[in-house]
């Protein structure tokens, strides 16, 4: 029996190794003390230069003086083993306490020997293209099928209303929106604030500084409300969205849904989407409104009154921008909420695995409202909105 | 066997709890060096919680721990680190790190406390697999092995800096008989071959009589132990006919829980 005991042991001495050369090419080795883990760093340090200088044809390490041996004690014995039969010498050991040779003997030098590392070789410039449009492919080919399940799953939801789960539908609107607020009322109104300050400096030069809240107004309500509330909403509720239902996956919640017969499209996306689906036009709502708030105070502090502003708005916003602004978000709160939920759906195991659906969902999510908001300018102009 | 068998755990007047529940009442007992010490108790007896003192992650209410000759529950700073560096856990469902391969999972406690040079790590590390039998998953990732596999691996890391203690939460918790008999025989090896001192929770009574050389049974409504001592005397001699009744109930087909109610 190894002697593991040996509590209150000191620490070792410095250095309990004396290396010799007793006959040409061969090694004497004299290891005396504790060989544990916290010795043998050194002491395989010092062996390893003497094989480096002498590259003796036949090492003999003297273990009697060996009083105490760890697993890294043995490491140290077996690797100097397995160095010199790779080099074509040989080792001896002697005196080696029974017990430890008996570690020793628990590992086998053949079965270590370092197997080659197969490289891959450098992938070409045209497997390198062919491999990215797998990938898009394949994350497209998910994506429609996601929009085809999610959106059949919706179609269920509101031809049949008292299957959706209501009640976790508001809860989640309440954490996904109402809880979004402060950050939402903050953003838009530094937003307009800022804009109007900049716009108003150039514009002042010309006389035309009321015309700042023409550009407050359009901006904030056709443009910038939805985009703003989306990208919040993207990085607050998405991710959210990712990590939950990412982290239901890694613990199997999901198969558990789907063998009691539920359908997790049902049951966990569709409550999300609807969620989104009627709080960010509602967030939009206020952010519009906080935005044109924050653009008033520059052109109250140049002296014109609240009542001007608002009137200059009104005469320039109409329905149609406001309308159009909402029905985009409500096209982005869908896509944040589909996404989020997506890539929480297609994680993989493991810790990391939700950290990398939570950032996909954001990323995805936020590419997604900006290339939306172009094809949305592009329409509009055509329509004449 | 180890003759020595001097004491390497003491815990000495245990309670703990948590608000308002108290789990364990003055509990005492004591491990030797070199046994396969097996925790045994229902659901809510305290098994966890007992465990969780004993490595010092949470604090009794009141009583000591010793873990060769210091007290855990005392110990602060670099005295802590140096008692922690005497025992490897084996948490129930592995936890090993899901982005770093077995063998990174091995090394890790090497490179943080050892001062090897970076090839010896790697030869130790890989030995260590090779001790629990996963010497050619060196290179996989954890999420990639079965769950017998990634426990066997956590056995590994635990084991990474040559503790004299290994405590193991849960041994056959989750897995076949056959696994759970070849981490018995793994238990069993390293004992015999190593000299490691065991302290396990299981239910399997069949791992029980294979490796334990003694037990402790925790109990619900006692809060504290119900027996102590070697299963076999446990099975013949026990003042307590439920403990000689779930002995007995070796090879029947019922399940943990009820085999614990009385």
């Amino acid at each position: 029996m190894p002697n593991y005991s040996s509590p209150h042991m000191p620490d070792s001495p410095s250095l309990p190794i004396h290396t010799d050369m007793i006959a040409p090419g061969v090694l004497g080795v004299k290891i005396i003390g504790r060989l544990d883990s916290m010795t043998t760093g050194n002491i395989w340090r010092k062996t390893n230069l003497e094989l480096d200088r002498t590259s003796p044809k036949r090492v003999i390490v003297d273990a009697s003086g060996i009083e105490y041996c760890d697993g890294s004690g043995i490491g140290y014995l077996f690797g100097l083993r397995q160095r010199q039969e790779k080099g074509g010498g040989d080792l001896e050991i002697r005196g080696l306490r029974t017990e430890f040779q008996q570690l020793l003997d628990l590992f086998d030098p053949s079965e270590f020997e370092e197997s080659p590392k197969i490289q891959p070789g450098p992938i070409s410039f045209f497997e390198m293209i062919g491999r990215s449009t797998c990938i898009i492919c394949e994350e497209a080919h998910a994506f429609v099928e996601f929009v085809g399940e999610a959106g059949v799953a919706m179609v269920k939801a509101l031809l049949n209303p008292k299957q959706v789960r209501w009640k976790d539908a508001f809860l989640i609107a309440e954490t996904a929106g109402v809880n979004a607020l402060p950050v939402i009322v903050l953003v838009g109104f530094l937003m307009g604030l800022i804009m109007a300050f900049q716009a108003a400096i150039p514009m002042r030069q010309f006389g035309a500084e009321i015309y700042v809240a023409n550009l407050v107004g359009l901006s904030m309500i056709r443009e910038l409300g939805p985009l703003m509330t989306a990208i919040v909403l993207a990085g607050r509720s998405g991710s959210a969205f990712a990590a939950e239902l990412g982290t239901m996956k890694v613990n199997e919640e999901i198969d558990a849904l789907i063998t009691m017969g539920l359908d997790p499209m049902q049951f966990l996306v569709v409550t999300r989407i609807l969620a989104a689906v009627i709080m960010t036009p509602l967030l939009t709502l206020f952010a519009d409104l906080i935005g044109v708030l924050g653009g008033s105070l520059v052109l109250i502090s140049m002296g014109y009154s609240l009542a001007t502003y608002f009137k200059q708005i009104i005469s320039t916003v109409n329905y149609v921008d406001l309308f159009g602004g909402l029905f985009k978000s409500i096209v982005f709160g869908l896509l944040v909420a589909s996404v989020g939920c997506l890539r929480g759906l297609q994680t993989e195991m493991g810790a990391t695995a939700v950290g990398e659906s939570t950032t996909r969902a954001v990323v995805g999510g936020i590419v997604l409202i900006v290339v939306t908001d172009g094809i949305f300018s592009v329409v509009y102009y055509y329509l004449g909105i | 066997m180890n003759l020595i068998r001097d004491t390497i755990i003491g815990v000495e007047k245990i309670s703990a709890g948590y608000k308002n529940t108290v789990l364990l009442q003055d509990v005492s007992f004591e491990v030797k060096r070199g046994e396969i010490f097996v925790i045994l108790g229902s659901s809510g007896s305290g098994k966890s919680t007992l465990l969780k003192l004993m490595i010092g992650l949470n604090k009794p209410l009141s009583g000591r721990i010793f873990i060769d000759g210091q007290d855990i529950v005392s110990a602060e700073g670099n005295e802590r680190l140096a008692l922690l560096k005497k025992f490897g856990v084996m948490y129930q469902r592995g936890a090993l790190f899901g982005s770093m391969t077995l063998l990174e999972n091995v090394r890790l406690p090497l490179e943080e406390f050892t001062d090897l040079p970076l090839s010896a790590m790697d030869l130790i590390a890989r030995m260590k697999l090779s001790l629990v039998g996963l010497k050619e998953f060196g290179s996989l990732l954890p999420a990639e092995l079965s769950g017998g596999m990634q426990k066997r691996a956590a056995i590994a890391r635990a084991m990474a800096l040559d503790p004299q203690i290994l405590f193991l939460d849960e041994l056959s918790a989750g897995l076949d008989p056959i696994t759970s008999a070849e981490l018995d025989h793994l238990v069993l090896s390293l004992a015999q071959n190593l000299g490691i001192t065991f302290v396990i929770v299981t239910h399997e009574l069949s791992s029980i009589y294979a490796i334990a050389d003694r037990i402790i049974m925790l109990d619900k409504a006692l809060k504290g132990i119900l027996a102590i001592g070697r299963p076999q005397d446990l099975r013949d001699h026990s003042k307590n006919a439920f403990v000689r009744r779930f002995f007995n109930r070796q090879g029947e087909s019922d399940t943990p829980e009820e085999k614990f109610s009385p």
